[in-house]
Formats: C-alpha cells, sequence, structure tokens
C-alpha cells in the first residue's frame, strides 16, 4: 500500500492537483450521464406523444414567462398517494418535447401533468383572471392582464430553434403555423391541424374579445397537458 | 516539508510528520468506532449495489437480484389498497344505488369515499360542498338541471355534460342576438317576463308583453310554460328565483343569456377514470348534499 503514501505530491503541486481533479470528474460523469443516452430505457418508446402545436406552444412559452413552474409542478411521482389524486404517474416521454421541462420541484399549487381536459376552458380563463371567482381559498395570483392579444409573429422562428434542439417539426409544420395557431384558436379548418396535432384543444377559449389571446394560448396548452398517452391500451409496467 | 513523526513533547502525542515553518501539526486520529463504521457502510453500499438496480452499462444497466423497480411497487400498493377496500367496493359495485343509500354501512363508506373523491375533482367548479360558482350549478339546492336522482346523478358524473363523450348530456339553447332575431326592446320585455316567473319583476306591462314573446319563440318547449324547466334536455327552472349565472344586474345578465347563452360542459368522469364503484359513491354523496331527488 506504499502507493497510497504518494499523496504529499498531490497536496503540494497545485497543477497536478487540479489535473487530478479534473480526471477524477471527468470519470465520474462518463459514467453518471453517458449510459443516460445510450441506455434504451431512459426514455420509454410510447404512442402518442407529439410535438405541441404552434398555440400551445405558445401557450408553453407564456407558463415559463410567468414561472408558473415555481408553484406548479408536471411530474406525478410513482407512488400511491399521487397516482390515487392526480392519475398515472408521468413518463420520461411525456415531456420528451419539452425544452426546458417543467417538472417543477416545488407545489404550492397543485400538480398539473394531467390537469388537460379536467376543468372546462370557462372554468380556465375565469380561474386565470381572478381565481378567487371559482376557488374561494386559492391563494394564486390573478392573470387578468392575460386577456391582452398573443405576439405570435415569431411562432416559426420559434419552431426552428425547438427543431434545432431535437424537437422533430417538419418544414410543412412551419410553414403553417400561423395558420394552425389561428385555427386552433377559432372553429374553422381545424382537420389539417388535427392531422397535425390530434387532440388538439379546438376553439376560442377566451370570450371576452375575437382577437387571439394569451389566455387562449395558457388554457390550448393546459388542456392537452398529460391527454397525449392512451393509459386505457398503454401499460407502462409492461415496457419499463 | 518534514516527513518524520515524532512525539510532540508538550502534548504527548505523534505528529503527523508535517512542519510548516517550524509548526508542527499533531495526528489525531478518527476514533476507531467511527473507522469501523464507514467501512462497514461501504460494503453495504456494495450489498445493496447487487440487490437493487445500480451499476449503469452501455444499452443496459445491473437489474440487481431483487428484481425491484419502482413502477412495479407502485403496482402493488394499488393493489395491496384496493383489496384493503375491496369488501366494500366489491359491495358498492354490486348493490344498486337505492340499495347504497339503505345499507347504513355501506353509505357510511360512499359517503366518506364519495367526499374525498368530490374534493379533488369536483370542488374546483362546484365549491367545496357544492355550493357552486357563477356557470357552476350550485349542488347543495334542490334545483337540478340534469335531475337530481340518484340514476341522473350517476350518469351526469358517468358521461359528463356536453362533451366529446358520445353519450354526454346534451342541449343547446338557440342565441336569440343579432340579425333577425329579438331586438332590444322585445329583449327587455322577455328577460323581464322570466324575472317575473319568480316575481322579481318590476314591471308587469313589459312582463306582460313578454310572456308572448316567450311563448311565440319555443321557450316553453324547454323550459316549460310556467318556467319549470325540463330535466331530460338540461333547460333550468326560471320559476324558482335560482340562478346559474347570478349578478347584482340579474336582468342585465338574462338578457345577455338570451341573446348569446353560455352552455356549461362537465369532463366525463368515466372517461377521466374513475371507476365504477367510485362514481357510485359519488353520487351517493352529490345526492345527500342537498337532499337530491
Amino acid at each position: 500500500m506504499s502507493f497510497l503514501k504518494h499523496h504529499a505530491k498531490f497536496e503540494t503541486n497545485v497543477l497536478l492537483l487540479m489535473v487530478g481533479i479534473l480526471v477524477t470528474v471527468i470519470i465520474g460523469g462518463i459514467v453518471e450521464i453517458v449510459p443516460l443516452f445510450t441506455i434504451q430505457e431512459t426514455i420509454e418508446n410510447v404512442q402518442g406523444i407529439r410535438p405541441y402545436s404552434p398555440l400551445e406552444q405558445a401557450g408553453r412559452d407564456i407558463y415559463v414567462r410567468e414561472g408558473c413552474y415555481v408553484c406548479h409542478s408536471q411530474m406525478i411521482r410513482p407512488f400511491r398517494d399521487e397516482v390515487e389524486r392526480y392519475g398515472h404517474y408521468s413518463l420520461a416521454a411525456e415531456s420528451m418535447y419539452d425544452h426546458p421541462f417543467q417538472w417543477g420541484s416545488k407545489r404550492i399549487g397543485p400538480d398539473l401533468a394531467r390537469v388537460g381536459g379536467k376543468y372546462s376552458n370557462d372554468w380556465h380563463v375565469r380561474h386565470l383572471a381572478n381565481p378567487r371567482d371559482v376557488v374561494p381559498e386559492s391563494i394564486m395570483p390573478g392573470y387578468g392582464f392575460m386577456h391582452r392579444a398573443l405576439a405570435y409573429d415569431d411562432v416559426e422562428a420559434r419552431m426552428k430553434v425547438l427543431r434545432l434542439v431535437g424537437v422533430p417539426y417538419t418544414e410543412d409544420d412551419i410553414a403553417n403555423a400561423k395558420a394552425d395557431l389561428a385555427a386552433q384558436a377559432g372553429d374553422a379548418n381545424t382537420e389539417a391541424l388535427l392531422q397535425r396535432y390530434p387532440k388538439a384543444s379546438i376553439g376560442k377559449k377566451d370570450r371576452t374579445t375575437d382577437q387571439v389571446t394569451e389566455m387562449d394560448a395558457l388554457v390550448a396548452y393546459l388542456q392537452v397537458l398529460g391527454t397525449m398517452v392512451d393509459f386505457s391500451t398503454m401499460k407502462p409496467e409492461a415496457i419499463r | 516539508m518534514a516527513t518524520k513523526a515524532e512525539k510532540d513533547s508538550v502534548s504527548g502525542q505523534y505528529t503527523t510528520g508535517h512542519e510548516w515553518d517550524g509548526i508542527k501539526e499533531l495526528n489525531t486520529p478518527l476514533p476507531r468506532w467511527w473507522v469501523w463504521m464507514f467501512f462497514i457502510c461501504i460494503i453495504w453500499a456494495i450489498g445493496y449495489c447487487v440487490v437493487y438496480p445500480s451499476v449503469p452499462g452501455i444499452s443496459g444497466y445491473w437489474a440487481g437480484t431483487k428484481g425491484y423497480h419502482s413502477r412495479s411497487e407502485v403496482a402493488e400498493e394499488l393493489e395491496k389498497a384496493k383489496a384493503a377496500k375491496s369488501v366494500y367496493l366489491s359491495k358498492l359495485k354490486d348493490a344498486s344505488l337505492d340499495d347504497i343509500v339503505k345499507d347504513k354501512d355501506l353509505l357510511n363508506f360512499a359517503l366518506a369515499g364519495g367526499r374525498s373523491v368530490f374534493n379533488e375533482n369536483c370542488a374546483a367548479c362546484h365549491g367545496v360542498g357544492g355550493v357552486g360558482a357563477f356557470g357552476f350549478p350550485n349542488l347543495a339546492d334542490d334545483q337540478w338541471l340534469w335531475g337530481g336522482s340518484l340514476d341522473d346523478i350517476r350518469t351526469t358524473i358517468t358521461y359528463g355534460v356536453r362533451n366529446q363523450n358520445p353519450n354526454s348530456r346534451q342541449s343547446e339553447m338557440p342565441a336569440f342576438g343579432g340579425g333577425d332575431a329579438l331586438n332590444d326592446a322585445q329583449l327587455n320585455d322577455i328577460a323581464e317576463y322570466v324575472l317575473s316567473l319568480s316575481k322579481h319583476s318590476s314591471d308587469a306591462a313589459a312582463a306582460g308583453r313578454g310572456q308572448a314573446i316567450f311563448a311565440g319563440n319555443g321557450c316553453t318547449a324547454c323550459h316549460g310554460e310556467a318556467g319549470e324547466g325540463n330535466p331530460a334536455v338540461g333547460a333550468p327552472a326560471l320559476a324558482t328565483g335560482i340562478w346559474l349565472y347570478k349578478t347584482k344586474d340579474q336582468k342585465a345578465q338574462i338578457i345577455q343569456q338570451v341573446k348569446a347563452p353560455k352552455m356549461g360542459v362537465m369532463p366525463s368522469w368515466a372517461d377521466r377514470g374513475l371507476d365504477d364503484a367510485t362514481i357510485k359513491a359519488l353520487a351517493v354523496y352529490v345526492h345527500s348534499l342537498g337532499g337530491g331527488k
């Protein structure tokens, strides 16, 4: 064990110590991180997960902008109490197109991973404008200013950036982005939209005005959360 | 640096042999028991890595001799919880709603279970205790849009109202605003008439004119001759003074509703994953809130 006595060489030579630390951290990093890219089951292969539609993506950007993740998680952990309250535990695949993911780390409000379809559009709009209108005991801030028009001139650029980091938007998706966005916030011509983005929540959400508002985008996003995977046919225990 | 370990003459302790500018470092070794605990922990960790999923490889990982997985664990726990409740749950599943209400034990179970499900899933709109809110029906009174019997409530919870489910409750009130529909004077009269049904009108003449407009536009087909409503199509009773869209200026609200009706939606809770026994418990709980029908 005499080689253990050589530590004095590291302790008396700053450069050698730094190189030693670097080598140690690199080895640790490789062992911990690289398998996540190569192991098959890091992200399960699940049917139904699709990139967000342009309107949903705009809503997601608002969700991030307003810091919703500070109080709301989007991660149902595989525990009995969470599964019984919120529904099926979250799968990695369900946030595979989230950049960055919105798992959050604290629940001042409830988890939102499966909030899609749980409440009506009207409820969401009123709840966002003033949460106390529908939930008297709520401590959530009001977001009434979101009745303002949604700025979506740069929607194609945003989709292109997402494509750069791995979201599979096609040329077709990007070319039709503005039309899809308008279609989802209205009622007309939704066939092509639904072809591209199945299960998207169609229709005007914010009834206070005819233009597309931030409220429309955010509610469209909330209404699709957790609804993409059909758990009546998908059994994650089997694929693990 | 000197590396000679020697005994320090002042403290009687050995030094580490390190010396800086004449100052020597005393060697104070960790207590024996601490060192042993340290080694035991290392051995424990090695055992843990063998038994549980641990070391990653290139395309897989060591799954552990025990075959542990957090997903199978939660599945087991859910199964266990279900088994613990199975006596009551299977009774709930088999019993008819009327029998549940008659069986005191089963009723207690249904009410307790129904309440916790209600608070998580229903209270956001209908309020804790079912008190309702603007646009979301009060469940604690005795007015029911889609019927207040146990079976009606169960159907409404199972399939919901005006949603994608083909069995959901469906109806649509026509809009009477704009174009060749009712003009402002007619809207005023019809609102006065609707208010007069619950004796809240202050303009008898307008209410009288409104009655003819009310009947002439087919309102009676759903809301009834005397505004008694029709649960088969979810048409609210207008003569009770209970307003789904209750505001300070009720007349303006009625006019708004006639011009461009708001119509509530409710999800299908069967589609959202509540099983039959849970929905039955929920129906019994909701029925108990306002006494039901």
